[in-house]
């Protein structure tokens, strides 16, 4: 809400600079988004009245003129064909600046000094709207009497300040001059002066003009009109169009002018329609009929719905009610007989119409929120009065008034100590009383309970809370001493989930890996780009019905194409090596269309390329994590398949045999539709369930007393044979004395026969109560050998 | 053989003083000390010597032993931490070479600030709670006293997936859930990820993070809200760091404000990053609405509480002066590896 200083000062005496009156309004919550120095980029231009004009001798379209700007008289070179002697001009002097951060300075034209400037409207940036006679082309020439040597910024009203205010939704009333000067008066202690409405004696009587019916007085409980006689529509005065201006409000004409003046300075939204327009002199405030159509003022066709308020008269709708008037009953120049609506109309039935039209405007982000009833009838008086003040035409006696609410001031009861306890204050209740008073709320108490009385134009105050927020703003949120609640022991501390979450991240940080945070919507055409073939496979994923863009509409069942994203952003940035994770929800639908919550499952996602990063590094991650989680020996890695991957190179992780994932090396297309240009590796595990299922109670072993006997073990087997079935195996036969397996090496190659491999073991073999003797390790030895002869077709190499 | 003896001492002291090496140290020890060395062999000539001299002798001769054997350690010691160090001098390195870092990663800014808002929650007495993202109408702004064609629902222009299930804009609706199942005492905090319909730019992602916080008691005040905030921002900020509590309008808090904190760049003075204003407003908070409270069936009568919250992204970049939103989201290692 922009409002012109000037302006409200009508209203209210500013006693401080605009500067601290800002400071003082943000905070008792009026607050300031900027302050507007208006004119700022003109200077010393001033009027001037022209003398004389001649010839200039050596230029055929040049004139001199000799003009008097107060002090002196200058003389001025122009080209300007509109000058005449005895005319009012601005004259830009030497050193004069003009918007734009033009500079004038003193020089010759053609050989003929010139100390300065005409100015056009073009160059003071006013537009035709802003002053008659600024559009031409040619010197402005002003109307009014100016005395040479005045302030061209004084003159036309251009200079100034304006304090735009941001306006919360429930202030509906600080969206206008008086709320504002209120809300001054209160901060400042200084007092409020409502405008005085009063109306000379009209013509007439407005009952033979107009009739209005309110045929459903929920969605408008009250509907005023008059109707304005003779009406001559031009452009209104300066002062009017310099203030809407000011308050950034493009003037038209007189009639529109004073509507939106009203508007401004009421908070009372209003429409002039031309009488001749409404068809059966019958104003008709009805529900759109089905197919119904308007075209607004901005000259949009406009498709209306049965749940839409129109204003209309016996035939058609002539407005979408406290939206928009129609082109149909618009105030042209030929108009001569005009009605002035001011209305209250349902705050949430002019929201959803709006919303649905798409179309919002001052009026409409007004009855929205909700308006006074009781300014309905003075913003009508309001803008007869300056019909009337203007001259713009003859106001008809008397108005109509459909009126079905209440216009008597709502009463609240509340404890009034309350107030005290919310905001941890001890004021006296006549404290509470006078500043409840400041604010414009009548206050009785009876013993422990306060009945306020609120202002109409105050709905948004409901109890004690909000009574303690008036309370708290006009006796200063600074000065609430701050405190520290006492009660319950203090006890903090993260949840078992947290706890396991923040080691599973600092594990994977400590391996190497950056965690990464990602958008979690994303496209439907992402499942091409992981390998899906048929759009019958893609999962079922949840839409989003307003998305941003299409490629942003589904929320993502998987982290793989956001971890692949950004690898390939990586890459692309020339990064040799990436390494990354990332740990968020997936969204999985129970059933679709939406009907209850999808299941948000916490996923873990790995992606790897780079510095000899491969399949068996990022298992060794997972291993880590697994292991972190007290589930290393219940995960395992089996061969599979997906469609984002590699599928020679591929694994499915189970924990206790159930899925929980998958790795492994990406696909050659799916690398080349994320313009990855390097062999990468990623993962993507159930991480909630392994957090669920996670035991990381530790039971200390005793150290070994007894010393270890190592056995290698050097097998040729066919390329098929894995090594967890040989691990199960040696395992299978190792029985107790066998402590541990590993794997040391794995050879293909020269010495190998051709489909074969050769893999060594360490077997480690201890007794936790004996020295192992020689004879008794040879035995289970020959055991697992003799077994993976038989079972795997091994030998020993 | 007196003579003799003086004669051993006299040159044995003349030749210690030459030794330079630990080899001419042995040599020293085999010709003075050794088996066949000088006075091994002197003492073996006693047997020729009178009874009465003998014992003198023998004490003489064991004077300059132990005398010899004495200087001799001292001696090795000296020349074996000399060699030593000669050694260590030749093994010198470059001690300005880069070291050899083991591979590390680091977590995302975001859960760095996160993990150090937490902590100074947790030490005010705080636990955490979370909610869904995608999540229904009802409790992301009906049961906050927003109800159906508010004007408020335009300031969170909200992603949809159908009339009753959204995506969550705030955090709040996790205020109401925890009311509806625990009896107060309530003191959380709520981190989580929230949407809006927000084109992208600079200071805008329609995905980002807020961190909010719920207490609910007998007779919480804004005194309160005030305290606990400003312990906050101390510890984010430091402990010179101030706070102001402007009045605003929030549905589900009354009555609310916004808060500034002093700016940490400038300390009030006025800087770029606080658009010279020596404020940053971070937070939104206020006393929780009764409306709100008796939605989660709470007495507003006997109870009040108070709610907070604020953007994570936005403390983030104040904290590490990231000028764009996007950088976080952008994931490139070279940004990740600052922080
Ligand atoms: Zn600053």
């Amino acid at each position: 809400m922009k409002v012109p200083v000037n302006w409200v000062k009508d209203y209210t005496d500013i006693n401080v600079s605009v500067k601290e009156l800002a400071d003082m309004m943000t905070m008792t919550g009026s607050k300031v988004e900027e302050i507007i120095t208006l004119g700022e980029d003109i200077s010393n231009v001033v009027v001037g009245r022209i003398l004389s004009v001649d010839r200039h001798p050596d230029a055929d379209k040049l004139v001199v003129c000799s003009v008097d700007v107060g002090q002196e008289t200058v003389q001025i070179v122009t080209g300007a064909p509109n000058v005449e002697a005895g005319q009012l001009v601005p004259v830009a002097l030497h050193g004069a600046r003009l918007p734009g951060g033009v500079t004038i300075k003193r020089g010759k034209l053609r050989g003929v000094e010139s100390q300065g400037m005409l100015c056009s409207g073009e160059e003071l940036m006013l537009k035709e709207e802003d002053y008659p006679g600024a559009g031409v082309n040619g010197i402005l020439i002003l109307k009014e009497d100016y005395a040479p040597g005045m302030d061209i910024k004084e003159a036309l009203d251009l200079g100034g300040e304006a304090i735009d205010f941001e306006i919360t939704s429930n202030r509906p009333d600080c969206l206008s001059i008086i709320g504002i000067a209120r809300e001054i008066a209160i901060t400042c202690g200084t007092e409020f002066r409502m405008p005085e409405v009063s109306l000379k004696a009209g013509v007439g009587d407005i009952n033979e003009e107009l009739a209005v019916r309110v045929e459903n007085p929920d969605l408008c409980p009250r509907y005023m009109a008059r109707v304005v006689k003779d009406v001559k529509v031009g452009p209104s005065p300066q002062w009017m169009r310099r203030r809407l201006a000011a308050a950034g409000i493009r003037p038209i004409n007189n009639i529109v002018d004073i509507t939106n003046y009203v508007m401004l300075e009421m908070g009372q939204p209003m429409h002039a329609f031309d009488i001749e327009d409404i068809e059966g002199r019958t104003i008709v405030v009805r529900n759109a009929r089905p197919g119904e159509t308007i075209k607004t003022l901005d000259d949009k066709d406009r498709q209306l719905t049965e749940d839409m308020l129109v204003i209309a008269d016996v035939k058609k709708p002539i407005a979408v009610a406290g939206v928009m008037g129609g082109a149909n009953s618009e105030i042209t120049e030929k108009t001569k007989c005009i009605v002035f609506e001011s209305a209250l109309f349902n705050a949430p039935s002019v929201r959803l119409t709006s919303k649905a039209l798409g179309l919002r405007s001052e009026s409409s982000m007004r009855f929205e929120k909700g308006l006074d009833i009781n300014t309905v009838a003075l913003a009508l008086d309001r803008a007869a009065q300056l019909v009337q003040e203007l001259g713009a035409g003859t106001v008809v006696n008397g108005m109509l008034d459909v009126l079905s609410a209440s216009l008597e001031k709502r009463t609240i009861s509340v404890r009034w100590n309350r107030i005290n306890e919310l905001l941890g204050l001890s004021l006296t209740v006549d404290t509470i009383c006078g500043i409840l008073a400041r604010v414009g709320i009548e206050t009785d108490v009876q013993g422990d309970t306060l009945t306020a009385v609120i202002p109409t134009y105050r709905n948004d105050i409901e109890g004690a809370a909000d009574l303690a927020e008036e309370v708290a703003r006009v006796y200063g949120y600074d000065k609430i001493p701050m405190t520290l609640m006492e009660g319950s022991a203090a006890r903090g501390q993260r949840s078992r989930k947290e706890k396991l979450l923040s080691c599973v991240k600092n594990r994977l940080t400590g391996a190497g890996l950056y965690e990464v945070v990602t958008y979690s919507f994303t496209s439907p055409d992402i499942y091409r780009a992981i390998g899906y073939t048929d759009p019958a496979e893609y999962p079922q994923a949840v839409k989003i019905a307003n998305p941003l863009g299409e490629d942003q509409s589904i929320m993502r069942t998987t982290l793989l194409p956001s971890i692949l994203e950004v690898l390939s952003r990586n890459y692309n940035r020339r990064i040799s090596s990436c390494r990354i994770f990332e740990i968020n929800p997936v969204f999985l639908p129970k059933s679709l269309p939406l009907t209850e919550l999808p299941d948000e499952v916490l996923t873990l996602a790995i992606g790897e390329y780079g510095n000899d990063t491969d399949f068996y590094t990022l298992k060794g991650v997972i291993e880590e994590v697994a292991d972190l989680l007290g589930l290393g020996d219940r995960l395992c890695f089996e061969r599979s398949s997906h469609p984002a991957l590699h599928h020679g190179r591929t694994a499915q992780i189970l924990l206790d045999g159930k899925p929980v994932g998958f790795m492994g090396e990406v696909h050659p297309k799916v690398l080349e539709n994320f313009q990855l240009d390097v062999r990468s590796c990623v993962a993507e595990l159930d991480l909630q369930t392994l957090l669920d299922t996670a035991n990381t109670e530790k039971q200390y072993k005793a150290l070994p007393r007894f010393p270890a006997v190592n056995r290698d073990l050097a097998l040729i087997v066919d390329k098929k044979v894995t090594a967890a079935q040989i691990e199960k195996v040696i395992k299978g036969k190792g029985g107790k004395i066998l402590e541990a397996v590993e794997l040391f090496d794995i050879y293909e190659g020269k010495q190998i026969p051709e489909g074969c491999k050769s893999m060594a073991y360490s077997l480690t073999y201890r007794a936790s109560d004996r020295t192992l003797v020689d004879d008794e390790v040879n035995a289970v030895h020959q055991k697992i050998v003799n077994a993976l002869e038989a079972e795997l077709g091994a030998r020993l190499r | 053989m007196r003579e003799k003896l003086e004669q051993i001492r006299l040159e044995a002291v003349q030749a210690l003083e030459k030794l330079n090496s630990l080899n001419e140290l042995e040599d020293f020890r085999v010709r003075f000390l050794g088996k066949k060395g000088e006075l091994t062999l002197l003492l073996r000539e006693m047997g020729s010597l009178p009874a009465d001299e003998r014992p003198v002798m023998g004490r003489i001769a064991n004077e300059i032993r132990a005398f010899l054997e004495n200087e001799l350690e001292t001696k090795t010691a000296v020349l074996k931490e000399a060699e030593l160090r000669q050694k260590l001098e030749s093994e010198a390195i470059d001690v300005t070479v880069p070291g050899k870092r083991p591979a590390a990663g680091k977590l995302h800014p975001l859960t760095t600030v996160l993990n150090e808002l937490k902590d100074i929650f947790l030490g005010m007495g705080f636990e955490v709670a979370e909610g869904p993202e995608v999540e229904y109408d009802y409790y992301n702004f009906e049961a906050l006293n927003i109800p159906k064609n508010h004007p408020a629902r335009d300031v969170q222009d909200t992603f949809y997936i159908n009339d009753n299930i959204l995506l969550r804009t705030h955090t709040s609706p996790v205020q109401v859930r925890v009311m509806e199942s625990q009896k107060p005492p309530i003191k959380i905090i709520v981190p989580g990820r929230v949407y809006r319909s927000d084109e992208v730019d600079a200071t805008h992602s329609p995905i980002f993070h807020q961190i909010e916080g719920l207490v609910v008691d007998k007779g919480i005040t804004m005194g309160d809200l005030k305290g606990v905030l400003d312990v906050f921002a101390k510890a984010l900020f430091g402990p010179e760091t101030r706070t102001k509590f402007r009045p605003h309008h929030f549905p589900f808090t009354e009555p609310s404000a916004e808060v500034d904190v002093s700016c940490a760049i400038c300390h009030g003075a006025g800087c770029r990053v606080c658009s010279y204003t020596g404020w940053i407003e971070i937070l939104g908070a206020g006393m929780v609405h009764p409306k709100v409270l008796q939605y989660a069936g709470i007495d507003p009568e006997e109870y009040s509480g108070f709610a907070f919250g604020m953007g994570l992204d936005r403390i983030a970049n104040i904290k590490y002066g990231i000028d764009d939103i996007r950088l976080l989201f952008e994931n490139d290692i070279r940004f990740l590896k600052q922080f």
